[in-house]
């Protein structure tokens, strides 16, 4: 496993500074995290890299990436990911994003729809349906985190404050520090209604998409999954029990055998 | 010294149970706890109340903006200052202020401005809010990580706006204006800026850059706030600006009566309705990520947000908040001791006067207004003596003579 640096033009006189994961062997993966960011010692990362390459960048604002003031809108996100494929030397990679990572996968494939054969969203991000509100994940305190991302909060809850206690102020304190530049760059895309209009471009991705969705996600109902293949001209969906919004963290050889099946 | 009678505007009606029913007097109350028809008198009283205020001589009256908040109930302060406009013809009329990133395009704000400092003759001061994340962000859905940017660049078009004489384009981020041309111009050029702030570095130094006065408008009183506007000072001296105490306001809770066992009597239930019932703010709405900059965010983030602190619903004592300072209450004599220690410790020359109080009714609160107008105000009055002529931070309305229509109304 390595950890590199991409520096990468932001424009004239700005530029991104971008921390990427890269491990495992196999065809290549590009992977773009939810709002929540890549863990400490990754374990889907991890288990992904048994059977492809895997590059993961962070985005800015996470990790040791910067560069998040030359971000402001979808298209800022859409090209960035574009550069970033570009600086690795990606050619066609299989392209994966979870929630947040997901709407930016989509854009990045509906912008340039000859450049990716093969995309897997899980549980994006990028749509909103008035029957189904996507909880404001903004507004909520860090406590209730667990219940609202895991369908089971007890076995995987330590994922999401790596071992932490949300009830301690002091670990609190460093976390919300943390948290606070994580979603100022998620919020670019999410706040205060997490649509940008993706929903009037997916007619124009050409990949074959793989939609997953957890049976259990409280933050984007499940009801979204139609929604997106209804949009996308060459998406099914597939429902996975015993997961919620952080499905490939709780259902991970689910998610793995799904994304080995949209490869071959 | 410069006192500015300020009323919130707070719903008086909140059941209660409030603090255990609701999670928030801010962004989620349901309107079906207000009733239009209470509101009508209510806003009617409330307005009474400040145009009392300036006949007491209170240098200023002041109204704020907030959005769906049952203790502030101005989401357009213009409304409220054009009404009093009419009604007025001394006090200077403290807009305190427009959130300037919420109007679109933001010229609004220079063309509302202009024509509240025109219609009242030059006696607007005008505050530019960020505004809370509450109101900005979870009420007026301004996207966290950009409202900054956007306000620098609608403070940039509202000053180049009262500036130019001639139309200009604007090529802004956010706005983009071919023909940007404010009819009509307001009569000071410009009038006083007012910048509330919270203690970040960026706001002392965007107010000493400009000239504008630095206003920390908290609840929770002065002894609390003294390391904040310490900070501001120091900040002024590092500049290499006067220390004209007029370069800053802070906000005060002040009640008086005949004497302190009085006050306790009267106001008691009133300070208590204020503070254990309009501040139950959510702690999920009191910092959208991305509202304050990574900087101060290390330096302030409150241990607020644990599952037992959202929990605690135990109330501040009248005994707590007076001598912590978050009221001054009591006689005249004790409020102009402890109205001293304020001025004096904090090194300000605008006060901000919340008088009126939670659910308090207006007899109570006219009586409290001129007990500070006629026996604390007067003994305040000559602070700050070698700042007597310092004018720059203050209204500059046209002599009364060239005033048309204004006096003959409010005389009436």
């Amino acid at each position: 496993m390595t950890e590199k640096i991409l520096n990468l033009t932001a424009g004239p006189g700005a530029a991104y500074e971008i921390d990427v994961h890269q491990s495992g062997s196999g065809p290549d993966l590009l992977f773009l995290h939810g709002a929540g960011g890549l863990f400490a010692d990754d374990p889907f990362l991890a288990a992904l890299s048994r059977h492809f390459r895997v590059h993961a960048p962070r985005l800015p604002g996470y990790g040791r990436s910067s560069g998040d003031t030359h971000l402001r809108d979808m298209i800022d996100f859409t090209l960035l990911g574009w550069d970033i494929a570009d600086a690795l030397e990606l050619h066609k990679p299989l392209l994966v994003g979870h929630s947040m990572g997901g709407m930016i996968a989509a854009e990045m494939a509906a912008i340039a729809p000859d450049r990716v054969e093969r995309l897997a969203l899980l549980c994006p991000a990028g749509l909103w349906m008035d029957s189904h509100p996507v909880t404001d994940i903004f507004a909520a305190l860090p406590f209730e985190f667990p219940s609202l991302l895991l369908h089971d909060p007890v076995k995987h809850g330590a994922l999401l404050s790596a071992g932490g206690d949300f009830d301690d102020a002091e670990f609190l304190t460093g976390f919300l520090v943390e948290n606070s530049r994580r979603l100022t760059t998620a919020g670019k895309l999410l706040f205060p209604v997490p649509d940008r209009g993706l929903g009037s471009r997916l007619y124009r991705v050409k990949a074959r998409t793989q939609v997953l969705w957890g049976n259990s996600d409280k933050l984007i109902d499940p009801a979204y999954a139609a929604e997106f293949t209804r949009l996308m001209p060459n998406a099914q969906s597939i429902l996975i029990d015993a997961a919620g919004h952080m499905l490939p963290y709780e259902q991970t050889e689910k998610v793995i055998n799904a994304l080995i099946g949209l490869h071959n | 010294m410069k006192f500015t009678w300020f009323n919130l505007m707070p719903w008086p009606h909140l059941p209660d149970n409030f603090r255990q029913e609701y999670r928030s007097v801010w962004v989620d109350i349901p309107t079906s706890l207000y009733d239009p028809v209470k509101g009508h008198e209510l806003y009617n009283v409330y307005l009474d109340e400040l145009e009392y205020a300036e006949s007491l001589g209170y240098d200023g009256i002041g109204v704020n903006e907030h959005h769906a908040n049952a203790y502030g109930l101005m989401p357009s302060p213009n409304i409220m200052a054009a009404s009093l406009a009419r009604r007025t013809s001394k006090s200077a009329l403290v807009v305190l202020g427009n959130s300037i990133a919420l109007y679109n395009p933001p010229i609004r704000v220079a063309e509302e401005f202009a024509m509240l400092d025109v219609i009242s003759g030059g006696r607007l001061v005008a505050g530019f809010p960020v505004g809370t994340s509450m109101d900005t962000n979870y009420a007026y859905g301004q996207v966290p990580g950009l409202t900054r940017e956007k306000y620098a660049e609608a403070h940039e078009l509202i000053r180049r706006a009262w500036r130019e004489d001639e139309p200009f384009a604007f090529n802004g981020r956010y706005t983009k204006l071919r023909y940007a041309n404010c009819w009509p111009k307001p009569i000071q050029s410009p009038p006083p800026i007012f910048i509330p702030g919270g203690g970040s570095l960026e706001t002392y130094d965007f107010c000493l850059e400009n000239d504008y006065v630095y206003c920390y408008l908290s609840y929770s009183g002065y002894k609390r706030a003294k390391q904040l506007m310490d900070g501001y000072w120091q900040r002024v001296q590092e500049a290499g600006k006067d220390m004209s105490p007029y370069r800053a306001g802070f906000a005060q809770t002040i009640v008086v009566a005949e004497s302190d066992k009085e006050a306790e009597r009267d106001y008691r239930q009133h300070v208590d309705y204020f503070y254990n019932r309009c501040l139950h703010v959510y702690p999920g709405f009191a910092d959208a990520p991305g509202y304050r900059t990574i900087k101060t965010l290390k330096a302030n983030v409150t241990s607020q947000m644990t599952r037992a602190a959202v929990g605690d619903v135990s109330s501040m004592s009248w005994d707590q908040l007076v001598n912590d300072g978050y009221v001054i209450a009591g006689s005249p004599d004790t409020v102009v001791e402890k109205m001293k220690e304020m001025i004096t410790g904090l090194r300000v020359g605008n006060i901000f006067c919340l008088i009126h109080v939670g659910d308090m009714p207006k007899e109570k609160c006219l009586r409290s207004t001129k007990l500070f107008a006629e026996d604390v105000m007067p003994r305040l009055r000559k602070m700050w003596p070698e700042y007597a002529n310092d004018d720059r931070f203050w209204i500059h309305p046209v002599n009364h003579a060239a005033r048309s229509g204004v006096a003959a109304v409010a005389g009436a």
